[in-house]
């Protein structure tokens, strides 16, 4: 008699799609990544956590505050003045444009904006546009060396180092500049400074065309960046992102004309705005940023009052002592002077109690300083509205969906520094 | 439109919650008597008045009054260029008000950032966790209590918790004192009202 056995034969296809049906399903199979808090890719101390499902990232999370020194805690607890290097530390790679920004502020406090000399709101528009070149030359820079370019990066990291020679020049330091003061700036520009910043910006213009030689129709670079990271319009306006971010996304708001603060409104330049809103626009729009910086340098270094040698001895700072400090010689011999002296550097800057916001448009952004001043020379609280801070808590709306191989070329494309984003 | 115009139209609208407009330097203030009704004005704000740009929020601790904290809204539209800000009051006790994030995303992490800093909480909000100090930490420094050096922290291993060496640097000074000893933050311990 023949046994007869049942065996069952399993359709080898059918139960590779049936293990991965389960696969699929189970519960805990996306996998979380760290990336950051000391990444090359991360500029600085950003942490991102992804989840990942496979290679596209489902889930991003910020965290942020690794460069957290409660900047808002210290300038409550020393004078105007003395706040002013702090502002340095906060885009360390526009120190210029941050003291531009700090010092209108407090002018604004002060109600004196308007009353600046003229030859000063030519040299804090040239300090703006300086530390807006240098800045965007080192997130172009970085940008394309984190996506494998490092040409860029050493051509424009060459072109950088001028700038800094220029602020060094100016102010005694390369990257703290503590250039302007509360009515003023430090010292006027030294001798020959415009021809060197002249001769500066001409050479800026070969290094442009070779970068965008280099990246603007690369096939690599367009690939990489085109339709990356869409943010659209009103996505933009929502998250308050400000700065090329914004301008990127086609919205045209820059402060430089909307609110024209100093001499901006005697100079001529065009807003670059983007079309689609993706990484490739924001990149356009900063390369074009600089060009129309440069156009702006040379516009000032023309109309500048009082020349390059100021000639006509034109005033930098406001004529008032109890504003700005008093010149030394005048200090020794004067009563009235040595007062001033000694309470502006003990006390600081009496500021009339109120409250003000002022924003300034930075490389990165919008700067605010929201200043809550209840009299006297300290503020009763001063909130600093960081356009890094903002423009990241986009991070968790656009990366979902993205390579994680896109997160650098994202990341490259907000330019971002955290020193700004912690303060 | 002037933000005069704005404001008042507001006023207009939301009647006795919304206090006169203030001026200062060319700045509209409008103060709004309830914390709650916010969210409210907000919307009205932007759905009727265009100010589609939430450009920050920040907050006040008013040390020793009542009420004790103090959030402020700066508006702007970015349409018409106008501008306006927006105060409410909120007391210690309560230390809670409405979260804006439904009118303007943007609002999430500066609301994240003002609970992290000063300890208000914002309702509705749906991830309110510290942003700049790490989750554990169990103070909030913006406040004016917390001193100037910092306070130690049973965090072992996560962070520099000792007073800051300098204790506040050489020359320190906070507003409001009578003489240079009152404006000493170092000399000065908020917990203890006789210094």
């Amino acid at each position: 008699m023949t046994e007869v056995r049942k065996t069952e034969f399993c359709d080898p296809a059918a139960r590779i799609a049936q293990a991965v049906q389960e696969l699929q399903d189970a519960p805990g199979e996306r996998m979380v990544l760290n990336m950051g808090p000391s990444h090359p890719a991360t500029h600085g101390v950003l942490r991102i956590v992804l989840e990942l499902d496979g290679e596209v990232i489902t889930k991003a999370d910020p965290d942020v505050g690794y460069l957290h020194r409660g900047d808002e805690k210290i300038a409550e607890n020393m004078t105007y003045t003395q706040f002013i290097p702090y502002t340095d530390r906060l885009d360390y790679l526009a120190p210029l444009a941050n003291n531009v920004a700090y010092a209108l502020a407090v002018e604004k406090l002060l109600g004196i904006e308007k009353d600046l000399p003229p030859r000063c709101q030519y040299i804090r528009v040239m300090c703006a546009e300086l530390a807006r070149v240098s800045s965007h030359l080192l997130g172009i820079g970085a940008f394309a060396m984190d996506l494998g370019a490092v040409t860029v990066f050493l051509l424009t990291f060459n072109e950088r180092e001028k700038v800094y020679n220029l602020a060094e020049s100016l102010s005694g330091a390369r990257f703290t500049t503590s250039y302007t003061r509360i009515g003023g700036v430090m010292r006027d520009l030294p001798p020959g400074w415009t021809e060197q910043c002249r001769k500066f910006c001409n050479e800026l213009v070969p290094v442009l065309n070779e970068v965008e030689t280099l990246l603007t129709r690369n096939r690599i670079w367009v690939d990489r960046l085109r339709n990356l990271a869409v943010i659209s319009k009103e996505d933009a306006i929502d998250y308050g992102l400000s700065g090329p971010n914004l301008r990127g996304s086609g919205f045209e708001y820059d402060l430089r004309k909307a609110q024209p603060y100093l001499c901006y409104k005697d100079l001529e330049f065009d807003i670059p705005i983007g079309s689609a809103g993706d990484c490739y626009d924001r990149y356009l729009v900063r390369m074009e940023e600089m060009r129309q910086s440069l156009r702006i340098l040379h516009q000032c270094i023309d109309k500048i009052p009082g020349g390059a040698d100021n000639k006509s001895n034109e005033p930098v700072n406001v004529a008032d002592g109890k504003i700005v400090l008093p010149p030394k010689q005048k200090v020794m011999t004067k009563m009235e002077e040595l007062i001033h002296q000694f309470i502006l550097v003990t006390e600081g800057v009496n500021c009339p109690p109120g409250e003000i916001y002022f924003g300034h448009e930075n490389p990165k952004g919008e700067l605010g300083f929201y200043i809550n001043s209840r009299g006297g020379g300290t503020p009763y609280r001063m909130k600093i509205r960081s356009p890094s801070f903002v423009n990241l808590s986009i991070i968790s709306k656009i990366f979902p969906g993205c390579l994680v191989s896109d997160t650098v070329a994202i990341l490259g494309s907000l330019d971002f520094v955290m020193g700004e984003c912690d303060r | 439109m002037s933000a005069l115009e704005f404001a008042q139209k507001i006023k207009a609208r939301f009647g006795d919650v919304i206090s006169e407009p203030t001026e200062f330097r060319g700045e509209i203030t409008l103060e709004i008597r309830n914390a709650e009704r916010i969210v409210e004005v907000c919307e009205f704000a932007k759905k009727e008045l265009g100010f589609n740009y939430l450009v920050d929020i920040s907050s006040i601790d008013n040390y020793g009054e009542d009420p004790r904290w103090t959030v402020v809204y700066h508006l702007r539209g970015l349409a018409h260029g106008g501008e306006l800000r927006l105060k409410t009051s909120v007391s210690e006790e309560k230390s809670e008000l409405p979260s804006v994030i439904g009118v303007w995303r943007t609002a999430n992490w500066h609301e994240r950032e003002i609970y992290d800093m000063m300890g208000i909480r914002f309702r509705g909000h749906p991830d309110l966790r510290r942003i700049l100090m790490w989750e554990d930490y169990p103070y909030f420094p913006l406040r004016k209590d917390f001193p100037l050096a910092g306070k130690p922290t049973d965090v072992p291993g996560v962070a520099f918790t000792q007073p800051a060496p300098l204790e506040g640097g050489p020359f320190v000074t906070a507003p409001g004192g009578k003489d240079a000893i009152q404006r000493e933050p170092r000399v000065r311990n908020p917990e203890d009202p006789s210094s």
